[in-house]
């Protein structure tokens, strides 16, 4: 029990040093920090769909909607509300969460392939409107117009705009913030509730849980975490786009949860590296990247079902 | 005074009555049985007093409290718990996690995002307590999906008893058991009566469980009460025998 304690920080030590060092290795392996960036902001937003999909165990296929309205809250935020990065975020986040938890009472009842179908619908809907609503939104072409502020402090400023490894670190820093509060949660009573909804819903009723109130409480949480996700990625591409509403970028992202392993609490970001990285280099030698990535899925999904981070955890136990 | 007080349920599914006019008083303390040939409502009668669906007419009372329209969770929450014919628990989660989930909602901290030393340590007690008593404290750090099925029924018996029930209902405890099985739920079922005074409602097709374990037996055939009485009473019933034999041609 205490040899698997200390091997767990071992390996958490690990991951804190790997990112932290992150703007310091990829270089020289051909990468680049804004990669990096991508990587976490992607990342977090597979870990937000999977605190839903891994450890409540409720199946969202329309989760890109409050990603990208996230996005364009930050956006919006920017361009007509405050010149300033942290409001964005704030407003990213409050735009995406309030809109999934308003959502989120009319489904809690659907359960499986009835609720991933309802939350495609919805999602759509978001994607719609962004698409149509042109005044606002720019329509087709995106939000442009805006873009991230530097953060005053006082007393020394962090340029976060032009400094790309300035800006990793703010973003990890964010991300930081988002899977501390994630992690905790689930440790909770709460978040054990969540485990045991997915692991038997019957049960957990017969426990005196009410169920759907509480698919609905991490419902909401997992859409403030994605709204969060997607308030970042508007300041990393100074840009929000329609098509990050849109249920093709739900998909990627259940993808990068499967494909990283959805039962456990890193795999998603795992899974959202390989697919960042292949995307990078594979779309710039063909178009059709997207069949590689795809292939590597379905080897993925039938060769280790627990995705790479729970196969990685099998051969190593 | 009565923990459980069932006045006239019917529960009609379309043109099929399972439940017709059943009424039935459990005492505090008592352990009451209810048997009857396949098909008879046995538990669709246990579906309406937990709550799974409402009943078509009539009035189930609870401590005192009318709970006919109350929610599954709710029942619970005012003190029902109740076990599964085919085993209901966490079959990923060690039998400690299992337990401990139990306790936590009981103890009120499900919505909780944290819980503080003094509390964990009280919820480790209750759950170490509650595994004793079923006698699986020695295997509180196995998978329960890994365990026998005799100890997966203690399991789940185990998560009931953490609730700290006025009532516990069990339906078919030694359903697929060997004998050695059968032999160690009816003891710890015995223990539970006897010594903890639960009050409990069992569906039991054993009947050497029924009769050994029971204060009352209730017989229920086409969704009708047809006798209650002791176990005396009940193998002496001509009615009773008749349904019994009946079923059997």
């Amino acid at each position: 029990m205490n040899a698997d304690n200390s091997r767990k920080l071992i390996v958490l030590a690990a991951i804190w040093i790997v990112l932290l060092l992150a703007p310091y290795w990829m270089a020289p392996l051909g990468g680049y920090t804004a990669l990096a960036t991508r990587v976490l902001v992607l990342g977090l937003a597979a870990m937000s769909l999977n605190f839903l999909l891994g450890f409540t165990g409720v199946l969202s296929f329309g989760h890109a909607a409050w990603f990208g309205l996230g996005a364009y809250g930050a956006g919006l935020t920017l361009k007509y509300l405050a010149l300033s990065t942290p409001l964005a975020i704030l407003g990213g986040m409050l735009l995406g969460g309030l809109c999934g938890a308003l959502l989120g009472t009319l489904i809690v009842r659907r359960r499986g392939v009835y609720f991933a179908m309802v939350t495609i619908a919805f999602g759509q809907v978001f994607y719609y409107v962004a698409f149509q609503w042109s005044s606002l939104t720019g329509g087709d072409d995106g939000l442009r117009g805006f873009a991230r502020q530097p953060l005053d402090f006082g007393v020394f400023k962090l340029d976060i705009l032009t400094n790309a490894d300035t800006f990793y670190y703010f973003v990890l820093f964010c991300f930081a913030l988002a899977v501390g509060a994630m992690g905790f949660i689930l440790r909770s009573p709460f978040g054990r509730t969540m485990i045991a909804i997915r692991e038997n819903e019957r049960r957990s009723r017969f426990l005196g849980i009410p169920v759907e109130r509480h698919i609905w409480i991490a419902f909401t949480l997992s859409c403030f975490f994605m709204g969060f996700a997607g308030a970042l990625y508007a300041l990393v591409n100074n840009f929000a786009d329609p098509r990050g509403l849109h249920y093709s970028q739900s998909g990627d992202f259940v993808m990068m949860a499967v494909m990283g392993g959805m039962r456990s609490f890193w795999g998603p970001l795992l899974g959202a590296a390989v697919f960042v990285v292949l995307q990078d280099y594979l779309s710039s030698i063909t178009v059709n990247w997207m069949s590689f990535v795809g292939l590597l899925f379905v080897l993925v999904v039938l060769f280790f079902p627990r995705g790479l981070l729970g196969f990685l955890q099998r051969s190593k136990a | 005074m009565n923990v459980l007080e069932i006045n006239g349920v019917t529960k009609r599914f379309g043109n099929l009555v399972a439940v017709r006019d059943v009424s039935l008083n459990v005492a505090k303390g008592e352990l009451c049985a209810i048997i009857g040939p396949n098909g008879a409502g046995k538990t669709t009668f246990f579906n309406l007093i937990s709550g799974f669906f409402p009943p078509t007419s009539g009035t189930i009372i609870f401590d005192g409290n009318d709970i006919t329209r109350l929610a599954t969770h709710e029942r619970v929450t005012r003190g029902m718990a109740r076990t599964f014919q085919i085993t209901e628990i966490f079959p990923e989660l060690t039998v400690f996690e299992n337990v401990r989930i139990a306790v936590e909602v009981a103890d009120g901290y499900r919505l909780r995002p944290w819980i503080n030393r003094t509390e964990a340590a009280r919820v480790h007690k209750h759950v170490e307590t509650t595994l004793k008593l079923v006698a699986l404290d020695i295997k509180a750090d196995r998978l329960v999906g890994e365990l026998a099925h005799g100890d997966q029924r203690a399991a789940e018996i185990a998560m009931a008893l953490a609730l700290r029930p006025h009532l516990l209902l069990l339906d078919e405890p030694t359903a697929g058991m060997g004998d050695q099985e059968t032999y160690q739920i009816t003891q710890l079922i015995r223990r539970l009566h006897r010594d903890s005074q639960y009050s409990i409602v069992l569906i039991e097709h054993d009947m050497r469980v029924v009769f050994h374990l029971a204060d009352r037996v209730c017989v229920l055939d086409q969704g009708r009460m047809l006798a209650q009485g002791t176990p005396q009473q009940i193998a002496a019933n001509e009615a009773v025998q008749a349904a019994y034999l009946g079923s059997a041609a």
